[in-house]
């Protein structure tokens, strides 16, 4: 059975742009002991509505905890996990490696062999940015940590399912309403 | 044509479109041109001022639960806010309804630390359903609307609206929303999936040990009668949760009384032994549970609940049937077969037996026990059948009331479940009388608790309710101690109280009171209370050193309860 083994998954939630909203899923996160391993949200092809695509580590059972919690903030509009639909996953990475200039050479084959790119270049450092899949800039990270890296930072994974059918966060609810008490 | 309307007039007259008759509030600062508004324009709205700000969410969320409506509170910024935020937990955990509407100061001073600004929108944001804060006039009423609306549906629960107060002092042009527009929120109103409540209705067909636990979302959904039709029709013993006291009679030949840490052992037994567990509208809770992985294992378990996230959150399940316990219920009644199920009621009953013999009022002396008191004031208002509601504290006498006190009434019990806040009994019984003023309301309350919020006795004599209070007062935090006593070696480390002379603080407030220590006064007194045309305090001094059983130590299984000792040969009554 799946349901109960411990793996990563992930997750997309769409949640409307108002002010507090990611410190309403960070705090959720928090507060229900969700063990999150990344998260990245920016804006998605709805005005109004972000994307988040985070990674959470955890049981089919857990997934659905973190899905129906999730899904309860009023301000998410929805939410699935991916991690079964084979979706496009990618991160962005920054990478400032020191290099001599008789370094310089060898770090940039392996930036060939990752097709990554240089997009900074200083006498004794540069600056390399990889998109790819996780395992991918792990590679080139480690690769590169031979030569001193000086600062890095992530993305975190963004993910989208492949195919025509698109996965929008918008759904149209207005409800007329009157009176205490009443639905 | 819209009229131009200020930030307090929008606040009261949204409150008035959504039917609020009373509100419960402390002005400050923040919030005084709400107040003046309230003056200004005389709006039919009852405010009730309260001596604390905790009394207020309590008093809303008393009212709330008693009436079935969203109950309101109303308070300045910073610590008027943060006061609230005990009472806006309690809601949550309970699912109650309610709308707190608190000043904020001034959008020029947001951030700046200004003088009694707290991010009270921060602060609530995990013991809220939702909540806003209001720097623009323009989206003051849409917040109010969408605040009521969130509230009443799906699971209820506070929602919080704070307002700057420049947004209170604007104007603009005014209509009340007819709608409201929330893409992410679903309240999950419709009929659950006819696909899992025929896999529920064909698990309780098949099943030989059937077991109903009914919580407080079949009050919530006012669908008693149907889980009454449905227990009757298949002959299923009926367990409640706490919270769902009241849900069924509990004199009724199908009920089980309640389970959990300190539910009746029969009740226990039957959840333990059970092979079909329908739990409609209870969370399942670890108080009710015991140890997660060890309750009822024989059991295939279906649960009912208008909240998907509570499917399998603390419980393994077999069959989730997601929506409203009306609608639920309805849709199984028809599909449920009747049934008997001979053997395993009676089963139940030798376990009942069982545990009658063991009834503490079968084997004390004739010390003043707190379950005596209980007992004689179900004989008193007329042994659950009669229009008392009971609001107790948090403790102890909360276990015993709940065991011996045998609610039959929907609603007439009132109780912090979930959070266990003491302190929320006297506020929320002035809740619960400001909307039911033809009941007859009893505080039942610990010594500790009710000097918690005690100083809410001068809301009672301000709005003139005729609440009856009971304190069980044993001169100790006396669950505390309890714990002390069987898992910290008995030594009372912080639990002994020093209390004042109860009777005199009623009567500095202008209350009738006497104090009550032996078992013939108890009957009389409670009677003597009732007669009175006013509120009127009993203080009874009970023996100090009773503990509730049966107790199920925290972690562990509901099947290694720590009994009710049996009684001496001889001892009986």
């Amino acid at each position: 059975m799946t349901e109960n083994i411990t793996k990563r998954h992930t997750l997309i939630a769409w949640m409307e742009d108002k002010p507090g909203v990611l410190n309403r899923v960070a705090g959720l996160f928090g507060r229900r002991n969700f063990n999150i391993e990344s998260l990245a949200v920016g804006h998605s092809e709805t005005p109004g509505i972000s994307r988040m695509t985070f990674v959470a580590r955890g049981t089919d059972r857990d997934m659905r905890q973190v899905r129906t919690q999730l899904d309860k903030l009023i301000n998410v509009t929805r939410i699935e996990d991916v991690t079964y639909n084979d979706p496009v996953m990618r991160e962005l990475a920054l990478i400032k490696v020191q290099a001599t200039s008789e370094e310089r050479a060898e770090v940039m084959q392996l930036v060939d062999i990752f097709r990554a790119q240089i997009v900074d270049v200083t006498l004794d450092s540069l600056i390399i940015q990889i998109v790819g899949k996780e395992n991918q800039v792990n590679s080139l990270i480690e690769l590169l940590s031979n030569f001193g890296i000086i600062e890095m930072v992530r993305t975190g994974r963004v993910a989208m399912v492949r195919g025509a059918a698109s996965q929008t966060g918008v759904v149209d609810t207005a409800v007329p309403v009157n009176g205490n008490g009443h639905h | 044509m819209s009229e131009m309307k200020t930030g307090g007039q929008i606040i009261w007259e949204s409150l008035i479109a959504e039917g609020v008759e009373v509100v419960f509030g402390l002005p400050g600062g923040a919030i005084l041109p709400a107040y003046d508004d309230l003056a200004k324009y005389e709006y039919p709205i009852h405010h009730v001022l309260v001596t604390h700000e905790q009394g207020a969410a309590h008093m809303a969320d008393g009212y709330a639960r008693s009436t079935g409506r969203v109950g309101v509170c109303i308070a300045t910024s910073g610590p008027g806010a943060t006061n609230l935020v005990t009472g806006l937990a309690t809601a949550y955990m309970d699912s109650t309804p309610i709308v707190a509407i608190t000043g904020q100061v001034p959008t020029s001073l947001l951030g700046r630390d200004g003088f009694q600004e707290a991010d009270i929108q921060g602060v609530t944001l995990p013991v809220t359903k939702h909540n806003y804060l209001i720097t623009n006039i323009r989206d003051l009423p849409d917040a109010l609307k969408e605040a009521f609306y969130i509230a009443r549906t799906g699971r209820p629960g506070p929602v919080l609206v704070d307002v700057c107060k420049d947004a209170l002092q604007a104007s603009m042009p005014f209509t009340y929303p007819s709608k409201v527009n929330l893409p992410g929120y679903n309240p999950n109103l419709n009929t659950p999936d006819g696909t899992a409540v025929a896999r529920a209705a064909r698990l309780v067909n098949e099943a030989q040990r059937p077991v109903i636990v009914a919580g407080q979302g079949v009050s919530i959904a006012r669908a008693e009668a149907e889980l009454r039709q449905l227990a009757e029709k298949a002959n299923i013993p009926v367990a409640t949760s706490l919270l769902g006291i009241g849900a069924f009679p509990a004199t009724h030949p199908l009920s089980i009384s309640w389970g959990g840490m300190h539910g009746e052992a029969y009740c226990n037994y039957a959840l333990q032994e059970c092979d079909v567990l329908l739990a409609v509208g209870a969370r399942l809770d670890d108080r009710l549970t015991g140890a997660f992985d060890t309750f009822a294992p024989k059991a295939k378990i279906i649960h009912v609940d208008i909240d998907p996230a509570e499917m399998g959150k603390n419980i393994t399940i077999d069959t989730a049937v997601i929506g409203d316990a009306l609608l639920a219920l309805r849709a199984l009644l028809p599909q449920v077969e009747a049934n008997e199920h001979p053997a395993w009621l009676e089963q139940i009953a030798e376990w009942k037996s069982e545990t009658s013999y063991r009834d503490i009022l079968q084997q004390e002396s004739d010390e003043l026990v707190a379950p005596y008191v209980m007992r004689s004031l179900w004989h008193a208002t007329g042994e659950g059948n009669g229009r008392a509601t009971v609001v107790t504290d948090v403790g102890q006498h909360q276990m015993w009331e709940a065991q011996y006190y045998h609610h039959n009434r929907r609603r007439s019990l009132l109780t912090s479940g979930g959070l266990g806040t003491m302190g929320y009994a006297l506020p929320a019984a002035i809740g619960a009388q400001m909307g039911n003023p033809d009941q007859e309301i009893w505080v039942v309350a610990g010594d500790g608790g009710f000097q918690m919020t005690m100083m809410e006795l001068s809301t009672v004599v301000q709005e003139r309710l005729p609440i009856k209070i009971a304190i069980i007062n044993n001169g100790y935090l006396g669950m505390v101690r309890q714990w002390q006593d069987v898992f910290y070696n008995k030594r009372h480390s912080g639990t002994p109280l020093f209390n004042p002379d109860f009777v005199k603080i009623a009567e500095a407030y202008g209350i009738r009171g006497r104090s009550v220590t032996r078992r013939e006064e108890a009957y009389d007194a409670i009677k003597e209370a009732q007669a009175h045309d006013g509120p009127y305090l009993l203080d009874f001094q009970v023996e100090e050193f009773t503990n509730v059983y049966p107790m199920v130590a925290p972690g562990k299984s509901n099947a290694d309860m720590i009994r009710r000792p049996a009684p001496a040969m001889g001892s009986g009554k």
